[in-house]
């Protein structure tokens, strides 16, 4: 133990948080679990080829046949592994966590992007979120939230917000001054400049960091799986321990599938196409 | 009232405006203030008038706080001292609704880079400033074709921004300006980003539209000839002060200090400077009734051997050489008629000197300055030409 009693330090505040904020845990609590169970619903209640259908249509008409091909190809393998339950328990986790991610950290963004301070501080905070082995904050996160999918989502967001914020901040900085001027110059709010112009313009930056975020949310799969967030990262935890090499083998294919499916998706979402006006 | 009144302006970065105003007003430099306080002085003092209907130049380097004082005139940059009254309402203490009107309705703004917006197309961009107005699309779109029309770029609607050329681009950007209907335009070295060929044309063009819409103009630049070509007059700024404000004419021909001397020195003053700068009053005249006797007479006491001759009302109808009025004399003939010259060489007060080059080429006489209702202003003598052009004062 160091001699600042670091590690004590923040025993108690957790401590502290777990008594006096139960009240606010157990809110997002079940905000968040109603938010993964409707997803869960929304994807295991139709047939499995509704969904690879819907997901086919969405690659062809987002990245190209032959993105649309190869989702196709991997969403029919998953199903004859037999993990298809599993891999859209994690598809809702994922994207649960990423919209969180979204909601919480563009805002926080834009944000920074308007203030030096704002962004100074933050800098520090994302650096300590990505940076910080995630298996220190699973505990915590199990102690406010008990086991399950919950805190699962909770550890994912803070993993995989920071580019979020980033990525929005930086897509912001990066619109030319003259443009934001010249906005101005012709009479815009704040209001009007941000969502006219700012934002409009850093949609491409703005999108590679939805993208960033969705996939660290999927690179939390088995992490999360250890405090019961189940899915995908449940079988490869079970592939470990059980040594049941198979499984564990088809699970990790079965991640890899929904990653360069979830991967393509929303990277083509970020490239210019044919402008509608 | 002028258009705009700009009195006692002061930009100041840094911590302690109010203690660097104070240092600025004992009368200390940029440099001892930054020393002293560590802010930046961009604009020392400014205060000028823009007349309604005038190209007006700011023209300096870089750093010399020409940009500062355009984009104080629109608080894109919030001044720190000193007041800037457009029609007679003082902008700098406009609350935020009467700032955006000022914005939306007074003044538009042309930039540098063109300041598009790279998402939208042509005509959405002109019509950004209708937009803000608050204009419906239907209302808005006759306009803003009206202005892409009027800069020649119709049929372009639908385009993005950079699949246009830099002077294309340039072009939008003062259509969306134009399309406001606001009367004061505000350009940022609007040119400078262009090929000296497109940047020639649209100077060009720029004059030509001015002379049917009447704008008041305020141009910055830091091309002196570009400066003297569109100002009506011009401001030259040096360390964000004023170093002088005058016409072109005036600059060149008694620039205020060595720096603007230094500035001036290697322009090309004969497409500058214009027949009226240099022409001299004629030293007399006769009408046409007056006798030989008379006109011998005045060709003496001035020295010269030809004499202009205008009717009553001051208008140019000719010249008498001191042969043919002899001969005159001599045959006893009272009127001039008779020896009156009337092909002469003749030129309007603005023509510039490189055309009146020419002119003077072809004839011994001096030119005459008529204007456009044949009234004889001056003439411009060989001698006088060469001494302008070498720039010497007279």
């Amino acid at each position: 133990m160091s001699t600042l009693k670091i590690g004590e330090g923040f025993e108690e505040l957790i401590d502290w948080l777990g008594t006096r904020g139960a009240p606010v845990f157990d809110a997002i609590r079940s905000v968040l679990t109603a938010c993964i169970n409707g997803l869960e619903s929304a994807l295991l209640l139709p047939p499995s080829y509704a969904i690879i259908t819907v997901l086919m249509v969405l690659a062809w008409r987002l990245s190209g046949l032959g993105t649309a091909v190869f989702t196709a190809l991997g969403m029919l393998l998953i199903q004859d592994m037999g993990l298809w339950k599993a891999t859209m328990e994690t598809l809702a986790l994922v994207l649960c966590s990423a919209m969180v991610a979204l909601v919480l950290g563009i805002p926080l963004g834009i944000w920074a992007a308007y203030s030096r301070v704002v962004e100074r501080v933050l800098r520090p905070a994302l650096d300590l979120m990505q940076t910080m082995p995630a298996f220190v904050y699973l505990i915590p996160a199990v102690l406010f939230f008990r086991l399950g999918k919950v805190p699962g989502v909770v550890a994912t967001v803070i993993f995989a917000m920071p580019p979020a914020v980033r990525l929005t901040n930086l897509g912001i900085r990066q619109v030319p001054t003259e443009v934001v001027e010249a906005a101005i110059a012709f009479g815009a709010t704040p209001r009007q400049t941000l969502l006219n112009v700012q934002l409009p313009i850093a949609v491409p930056t703005l999108l590679a960091g939805v993208n960033q975020t969705i996939m660290l949310s999927l690179s939390m799969v088995v992490i999360s799986a250890m405090i019961g967030a189940g899915g995908l990262g449940e079988q490869v935890l079970k592939g470990i321990t059980q040594l049941r090499i198979g499984l564990g083998f088809e699970s990790g294919i079965a991640v890899v599938i929904l990653a360069i499916v979830l991967d393509r998706l929303t990277h083509a979402l970020g490239k210019p196409r044919a402008r509608s006006s | 009232m002028e258009k705009i009144e700009v009195r006692g302006l002061r930009k100041i970065y840094g911590g302690n405006p109010e203690r660097a105003i104070a240092l600025l007003e004992k009368g200390q430099s940029k440099q001892q203030i930054l020393e002293e306080t560590g802010c930046t002085v961009a604009i020392q003092e400014a205060s000028f008038d823009v007349k309604a209907g005038e190209i007006f130049v700011i023209m300096g380097l870089s750093g010399s706080g020409k940009s500062t004082v355009l984009r104080c005139l629109n608080r894109l940059i919030e001044p720190s001292a000193g007041s800037v009254h457009v029609d007679g309402v003082d902008v700098t203490r406009a609350d935020r609704a009467g700032l955006l009107d000022v914005r939306r309705r007074k003044m538009a703004m042309v930039f540098q880079n063109f300041g598009l917006l790279p998402h939208r197309s042509i005509i959405r961009n002109v019509e950004y400033g209708l937009e803000m107005q608050g204009l419906e699309r239907r209302e808005s779109r006759p306009k803003a074709m009206q202005a892409l029309e009027l800069v020649g770029l119709k049929g372009y609607e639908e385009k993005l921004p950079r699949e246009l050329s830099g002077g294309m681009q340039q072009r939008v950007g003062l259509a969306r300006a134009i399309a406001t209907d606001a009367e004061i335009l505000l350009m940022d070295e609007a040119f400078s980003a262009l090929d000296p060929l497109i940047r020639r044309q649209m100077q060009d063009e720029l004059l030509e539209l001015q002379s049917r819409m009447n704008k008041t103009i305020v141009f910055i630049t830091h091309d002196l000839d570009e400066a003297l070509k569109l100002g009506g007059r011009i401001v030259i700024m040096k360390d964000g002060c004023i170093a002088q404000l005058g016409t072109p004419e005036e600059i060149l021909r008694s620039p205020a200090d060595d720096y603007v001397r230094a500035f001036v020195e290697h322009v090309d003053r004969t497409k500058v400077l214009t027949a009226r700068a240099i022409m001299r009053r004629p030293e007399s005249v006769v009408h046409p009734k007056d006798g030989p006797a008379l006109a011998v007479k005045r060709m003496r006491e001035s020295g010269t051997s030809t004499l202009f001759v205008t009717n009553q009302a001051r208008k140019l109808v000719g010249l008498v050489r001191i042969e043919d009025t002899l001969r005159l004399m001599a045959e006893n003939k009272h009127s001039l008629e008779g020896a009156l010259v009337t092909d002469l060489p003749t030129t309007s007060p603005d023509t510039p000197l490189a055309k009146l080059v020419a002119v003077a080429a072809t004839t011994q006489i001096p030119i005459a300055v008529v204007a456009e209702d044949q009234s004889f202003l001056g003439i411009v003598s060989r001698a006088t030409l060469l001494a302008s052009i070498a720039g010497e004062q007279h």
